[in-house]
């Protein structure tokens, strides 16, 4: 086809050449022939082009019209020559791309209505197993074996203007929206917006889903003081801006939420009236050191209402809880070598300001992890915990856990953790966590 | 609430609105297609990438700092073919930038009109390993789809500059030019050792294999984006051994340590061989990726004597 293409464009080509003489004037210089022929040539390519186009367009018709019949090669453009004999294919529609479709062939499976389907979003299913052996008196201590979480993620362009992303969890016992939200991502002023319910962009942890943490759990902190699994998610609208500097990745975004958050186990935000809502405001700061290593800096701040006193009427809502976070990441991967090293050191400190009748609490709380991988598959990480306590400030919890993660392959995970946790009231708890994590369905995007 | 509105003014204010240079802005994911956008562009546009080509394209790292180049973008390429899956869309959705959203006018998918090899045939499943179910990724390692994409590229970049099109075509022709008399070299220095067998570690040179009439026998990988295992390593080594197979071409991003024991068994040689402009220092250009690559063989093969 190629071949031929040059074959009538050298003919034209030279039919312009003989041409040229006997038409044009003696003024005009071999420049101007030139320009013409260069013009012809365009021409001929434009026409190519659109031809090209309509043939495939009309493969693609009589493709989909052949419907369940055997299949038959219906060669995609471009990908003639790795295709033959290939199942039947259907050209995307244009404007699929737009609405984060594929592009180029498809593979049609059972018949011409099929072709709706390459609007269905991107699905995956991500399962969470997790084990524990050895003692934790704990009441939300993990069971001997569980399903922990099923995680179902639908994501997919709405319009030219926005795209909307959902995670649907599944607990042993109950269903939840994790997240579900709309992205406008083309708004004016650079201000990325999202509507919906999400996990608030409070630190790092809170940010994150629990198939991508480096831990089987999350920290002591995150239980005590931030709403513990569930976290800082909630119903809201969040928008995000970039902040113009020479100097370094800035980021500013502002949360407004319903004012509910937090996990049975682990309360933080109680909304009992409409103007009980809750703020978050965080900014992160975030500068290359190298092309192999990188430093991200946040800080983060969270106000709502409690869940002191809900029964009495009197005082009730009168109780703010307010929380100061400072999160750091160093990251290391030397880019020639990065599917094989890696280190992630991180660590964040939460500040808890929680009124209740009893006065107000002050407490606080840090981890500090590493993560090094250690060979393709291979990863080692450490976790030092500590936190007070959100209603009682003199209470505090420590603890540490050593992790060892393998990774059969981009969609699989098998981790282990030793962790001891030295519990204010209570005996400590040593344990021996592990976890399978297995992911099914489109290809999400890796963890940053 | 009316702290929330508060907030709303306070960042709608913060927000000024970006100026458009003179200069088209591009981005290409890869040095590649930088490499052939500056080609076709020229002075008119400033060209910046985000992979290395010493870097594995399957995983890079979504850095902020990345975002900021896309904020500026007017123009995006992507290899596409599902390449850059992990880490491109979540860039693109942060980029704040509508000119550049995939299927906007500013996002040009380069692998649209190339020859695209290995699109996987029956069911796929992932038991293949990390398969690219729209075709192998690495097409721009043959330069007829080094024309085709700077033929992309010049029709895009006419359509943000109208005035320039003269320009951009006339760059064009010259690069055609230029890589068919280059063609013509590679090809005729490479006949001679043509079906020379060879076995790779990641499926990257399907297109270059084609082009120059390499033989390529097996892989490293037992499967895409798999770790070498140890019986794959064994009967990898048993047939190059049966069909005297001496070559193990290696990405620079992988680990060596299982090639140059296969090497050391088969008595072949290991060669690094960049799939990428910018995979060693000296491939700077488009050019230089196949006058490197093609040396690099032809040295091996001499010194080899591999069939």
């Amino acid at each position: 086809m190629v071949r031929a293409a040059r074959y009538v464009s050298a003919a034209v080509a030279a039919g312009a050449l003989l041409l040229g003489p006997s038409t044009a004037s003696a003024q005009e210089t071999p420049q101007a022939l030139r320009q013409e022929i260069d013009q012809l040539r365009r021409d001929f390519e434009a026409l190519k082009q659109q031809y090209g186009d309509r043939l495939t367009a009309l493969e693609a018709k009589l493709a989909a019209a052949e419907g369940a019949a055997p299949a038959t090669p219906a060669p995609a453009p471009g990908a003639a020559a790795g295709a033959q004999g290939a199942p039947q294919t259907v050209q995307v529609p244009a404007g699929a791309a737009g609405a984060g479709g594929p592009s180029g062939a498809l593979p049609v499976y059972g018949g011409a209505v099929t072709g709706s389907k390459i609007f269905n979003p991107d699905i995956a299913v991500i399962g969470d197993f997790l084990g524990a052996v050895g003692s934790n008196s704990a009441p939300d201590a993990p069971r001997s074996l569980e399903l922990h979480e099923s995680e179902a993620a639908f994501q997919a362009v709405v319009d030219p203007y926005a795209r909307a992303d959902f995670f649907i969890s599944f607990g042993e016992h109950d269903v939840t929206v994790e997240e579900g939200y709309l992205t406008l991502t083309s708004l004016p002023g650079g201000l990325l917006t999202k509507v919906g319910k999400m996990r608030a962009a409070f630190g790092k942890v809170n940010t994150l889903h629990n198939h991508v943490l480096p831990w089987t759990d999350r920290p002591l902190v995150t239980h005590n003081l931030v709403g513990g699994e569930d976290g800082i998610s909630d119903a809201g609208i969040s928008v995000a801006r970039l902040i113009p500097n020479k100097w370094i990745f800035l980021e500013a975004t502002g949360q407004v939420f319903r004012g509910d958050s937090g996990d049975a186990a682990s309360p933080l935000f109680t909304a009992v009236s409409r103007d009980e809502v809750s703020y978050v405001g965080h900014l992160r700061g975030y500068q290359d050191i190298s092309e192999s290593s990188n430093i991200d800096l946040g800080v983060s701040f969270a106000r709502g209402h409690n869940d002191a006193e809900l029964g009495n009427d009197d005082v009730r809502g009168n109780f703010i809880t307010q929380l100061y976070g400072v999160d750091a990441t160093f990251r290391w991967r030397p880019l020639q070598r990065s599917i094989y090293r890696s280190f992630v050191g991180r660590t964040e400190w939460i500040w808890s300001r929680r009124d209740q009748l009893s006065g107000l609490q002050k407490s606080t709380g840090y981890y500090v992890s590493g993560d090094y991988q250690f060979g393709r598959r291979w990863f080692v990480g450490a976790r030092l915990d500590a936190s007070d306590r959100a209603t009682d400030a003199s209470l505090r919890d420590t603890g540490g856990s050593l992790v060892l993660t393998y990774w059969p392959s981009e969609f699989s995970q098998v981790r282990g953790q030793y962790r001891r946790t030295n519990y204010a009231l209570g005996d400590p708890a040593n344990e021996f966590l592990f976890q399978f994590q297995f992911s099914i369905g489109a290809h999400g995007a890796h963890p940053f | 609430m009316k702290r929330i509105i508060l907030l709303f003014i306070a960042l709608a204010l913060a927000a000024a609105p970006a100026r458009a240079q003179s200069k088209l802005t591009v981005v290409a994911t890869t040095e590649d297609l930088a490499a052939i956008a500056r080609e076709v562009g020229g002075d008119r546009i400033s060209v910046d990438s985000i992979a290395k080509g010493y870097q594995d394209p399957h995983f890079v790292e979504a850095k902020p700092s990345f975002i900021l180049k896309l904020t500026r973008a007017d123009l995006l390429i992507v290899v596409g073919r599902e390449l850059e899956i992990g880490w491109l869309p979540p860039l693109i959705q942060q980029s704040r930038n509508g000119k550049i959203q995939v299927g906007a006018e500013g996002y040009l998918d380069a692998s649209l009109h190339a020859e695209i090899l290995e699109v996987p045939q029956g069911e796929i499943t992932r038991a293949m390993g990390d398969v690219h179910p729209l075709g192998n990724p690495h097409y721009w390692l043959d330069p007829e789809n080094g024309k085709r994409i700077a033929k992309d590229i010049a029709d895009k970049l006419s359509q943000f500059r109208p005035n320039d099109r003269p320009t951009f075509e006339q760059r064009l022709a010259d690069f055609t030019t230029r890589i068919d008399a280059a063609e013509r070299r590679w090809t005729a220095d490479m006949a001679p050792y043509k079906g020379v067998k060879v076995v790779t570690y990641h499926r990257s040179f399907p297109n270059f294999a084609k082009r120059f009439g390499l033989d390529i026998e097996g892989y490293v990988e037992p499967r895409p984006g798999i770790p070498p295992t140890p019986q794959h390593t064994l009967d990898l080594i048993n047939e190059m051994k049966r069909q005297n197979i001496k070559l193990v071409l290696v990405e620079p991003y992988f680990d060596l340590k299982t090639p140059n024991a296969i090497a050391r068994e088969t008595g072949g040689q290991v060669l690094v061989m960049p799939p990428s402009v910018g995979g060693v220092k000296e491939v700077s250009d488009y050019f230089k990726l196949f006058d490197y690559d093609i040396k690099l063989l032809i040295d091996a093969i001499k010194k080899t004597g591999a069939k």
